[in-house]
């Protein structure tokens, strides 16, 4: 193990970072980033995902990650010479969890297996999704607090957590298992998790694009978070292309005196092809302005990614790592 | 719905065949529309402008049945909201449409006062473990949105139902959860837990006893003895209701793969959506149910074809000192440029795995759908009108 890395990043300083978002924005790509920028200087850092969707597999290009923690990338710079420290991946399963679960609370071993091909797991599992979220929330809580040698193994924790829609069930691990059960490990199990969840060590960050839908998702995520009193961190806005037309009056003239200028077809056809788009351009941005406002009053720390045109590679996640890194340090408390 | 990007479209999605919808929705024996596809398509929306406009164009007596949708859904039906019964909606000029929302709760209710006398109802209503697996159990929703639909089937009400499908996590789900759920209801872990309540803590399964006996313990460590109680007694009140609830899957199943329904998948050119569009058409091949089309949402065309991408980029550079506006319009139409060009990529692998699948597509809008007016214009964009 290296000597002890640097202190978190001040912009990102919690030790569990939890990505939520509406499905479709991006979030495995961006919690993919965040993993790589909180390994800059060489920190260790894992990234999990808990859905079953091989998300980071895909990310990165690789092979269906196994349940287990193993290396995947190098964090920003993304050169070892830069002093990237290793991101490690994760895919959780629920199964996989509670026979790891059984196994060192009950030393169950061979008997854990025969449970499972019994059905007993599968239905422990599928009786309660309350039981299934603190058994993946508690793996995660392992990763986060676990020590070899009295040294942390991993400095930052990233999870691509399930979507708006269903994050605040999945992070409210306390209340669903209480409904079911007032006492016995699972209970003890979920308070534990509950702590972690709620300390400061936490934030739960909401990505959105600059869309109706998915703002409204977001708004909606961050007064549950709140009201569940779980830590809201950033808000991560996905996909963003600078403004074009910000100065200037459109016209069909001007832009019929460009494209002559420019040596360029100019007929009638073009020319009102050219400014219905650039007017229906106008009408988006305003959308997306007002979308903005309406993010920028729910008063969390912001931060913009840009849109990735060539779709997502391992290599564009650098840039959005380095993004992510050199973003303004917030103002005010988490919550 | 003022700027919607027109024209150019016959570039896009050439090698497929277009879907006509009209055809679709006119046809009397199609008597159930299915809409699937991944979360954040618009499927909501788009079931929602089939059934505008097979009521005012086909004069269909319609109902929707939508499972989750945005709250200004239903008011752009001109409904303040929509709960478990068919709700006339009075905002179509002609025709008559009726909406729905799907109240998962209240189904599986009604599901277990089909099956059970009042008393035994009762007391499967207060479990603790009826109350957690009729609002939180992965698959009820979808099990109970097919045990709606099969129920508005069997009333005969209506020329045509248009199904909504759940926002589930993949398309398996959705055709999977009915018959998890079934198998799950009357399975053998069930029995087994509810052996000990009525036998008095004996289990009766001499294969399995010893396996058992230790589960049973360790679900008593695990859960607590409170919950396996809890468990004994929902079983025990549910088991008069174990082929009821097999029977009624396969009933449904057999509706799905009735030459009545016509699937639809809807999607977005994106690459998820894509995927999941091309896994669906597949296991519907599969699973002999009918699949008449894709539906793309969100496509996005450029203006004119005079100017190329690259073309554009460089001319906008050398006129931005003298003509700053049109170096911007030029920058706008590369960049729609780029985009339908990834568009048609990510199409083009569904196209290419299913060559033989009708497609329809709407345009992007420049912002959401608010009103009936809004749905009555997706619905032209999907006849191609």
């Amino acid at each position: 193990m290296p000597t002890a890395a640097p202190p978190l990043p001040a912009r990102w300083p919690a030790r569990l970072h939890i990505i939520t978002g509406k499905g479709g924005t991006g979030k495995t790509t961006v919690a993919a980033a965040l993993a790589l920028a909180l390994a800059s200087e060489g920190r260790r850092t894992l990234l999990v995902e808990v859905e079953q969707r091989q998300g980071i597999a895909q990310v990165f290009d690789r092979a269906p990650l196994p349940y287990e923690e193993r290396a995947i990338a190098t964090g920003y710079p993304g050169t070892a010479s830069g002093g990237g420290g290793e991101v490690f991946a994760l895919a959780v399963d629920a199964e996989e969890a509670l026979l790891e679960y059984l196994d060192i609370f009950y030393r169950l071993g061979r008997a854990g297996r025969a449970l499972q091909k019994l059905g007993a797991i599968d239905f422990a599992t599928t009786i309660a999704p309350g039981v299934r979220d603190v058994l993946l929330t508690g793996k995660v809580k392992e990763a986060v607090t676990r020590t070899v040698d009295g040294r942390r193994v991993y400095d930052a924790v990233v999870l691509d957590a399930p979507p708006t829609g269903r994050v605040g069930r999945f992070l409210n691990v306390t209340a669903e298992t209480a409904r079911l059960t007032r006492v016995g490990p699972i209970k003890t199990q979920s308070e534990g998790v509950a702590t972690v969840l709620r300390s400061p060590m936490t934030a739960v960050h909401v990505v959105t694009l600059l869309e109706e839908m998915p703002v409204q998702e977001t708004a909606d995520a961050v007064a549950e978070l709140q009201r569940l009193k779980l830590p809201v961190g950033s808000i991560i806005i996905n996909a963003t292309q600078p403004p074009l037309l910000r100065q200037g009056r459109l016209t069909r003239a001007e832009v019929r005196r460009g494209l002559l200028a420019a040596g360029l077809p100019a007929d009638r056809e073009v020319v009102t092809g050219l400014v219905q788009q650039a007017e229906a351009y106008l009408e988006r941005q305003a959308l997306e302005d007002s979308l903005r406002a309406e993010l920028t009053a729910l008063g969390r720390p912001m931060v913009e990614l840009p849109l990735l045109t060539e779709g997502v590679r391992p290599s564009n996640l650098y840039d959005l790592a380095r993004i992510l890194l050199e973003a303004p340090a917030p103002v005010g408390r988490p919550g | 719905m003022t700027a919607m990007v027109e024209s150019a479209r016959p570039e896009a999605l050439a090698p497929a065949t277009r879907l006509d919808v009209d055809r679709l929705l006119a046809d009397p024996d199609i008597r159930v529309i299915v809409c699937c596809g991944s979360g954040g398509v618009g499927k909501t929306t788009t079931a929602a402008a089939l059934g505008v406009r097979a009521a005012e164009e086909h004069g269909r007596r319609t109902v929707v049945l939508t499972i989750d949708p945005a709250r200004r859904l239903a008011q752009s039906l001109g409904l303040a909201e929509l709960d478990n019964t068919p709700r006339r909606v009075t905002t179509v000029r002609s025709g008559e449409l009726f909406a729905m929302m799907l109240d998962m709760k209240r189904t599986f209710d009604e599901v277990v006062a089909a099956h059970t006398d009042p008393q035994r109802a009762e007391e499967i209503y207060v479990n603790p473990f009826y109350q957690a697996m009729s609002s939180t159990f992965a698959g009820t929703q979808e099990y109970m949105a097919m045990e709606k639909l099969g129920q508005l089937r069997a009333q005969d009400e209506w020329d045509l139902i248009i199904v909504d499908t759940p926002p589930s996590r993949s398309a398996l789900d959705f055709l999977d959860a009915p018959s998890r759920l079934g198998r799950f209801l009357d399975g053998r872990m069930l029995r087994l837990l509810a052996a000990p309540a009525r036998t008095g803590g004996r289990s009766v399964f001499s294969l399995v006893t010893a396996s058992f006996g230790l589960f049973s313990k360790l679900m008593d460590k695990i859960l607590g003895a409170q919950l396996i109680t809890d468990l004994s007694g929902f079983v025990g009140a549910l088991d008069s209701m174990f082929g009821g609830f097999r029977e009624r899957a396969e009933q449904t199943y057999r509706i799905l793969q009735a030459p009545e329904t016509a699937f639809l998948v809807v999607a977005v050119p994106e690459p998820d959506a894509i995927r999941e569009a091309d896994y669906f058409a597949g296991r519907l091949a599969a699973e002999k149910m009918p699949l008449a089309g894709l539906l793309l949402n969100r496509v996005h065309y450029s203006a004119t074809q005079a100017i190329d991408g690259p073309t554009a980029i460089q001319a906008s550079e050398r006129i931005r000192a003298e003509h700053p506006v049109a170096a911007d319009v030029l920058l706008v139409h590369a960049r729609v440029l780029a985009r339908a060009e990834r568009e048609r990529e990510i199409a083009a692998r569904f196209t290419q795995a299913h060559p033989s699948v009708p497609i329809a597509t709407v345009a992007a809008q420049p912002v959401d759908v608010h009103d009936i007016d809004g749905l009555r214009a997706i619905g032209a964009a999907l006849a191609g009108s």
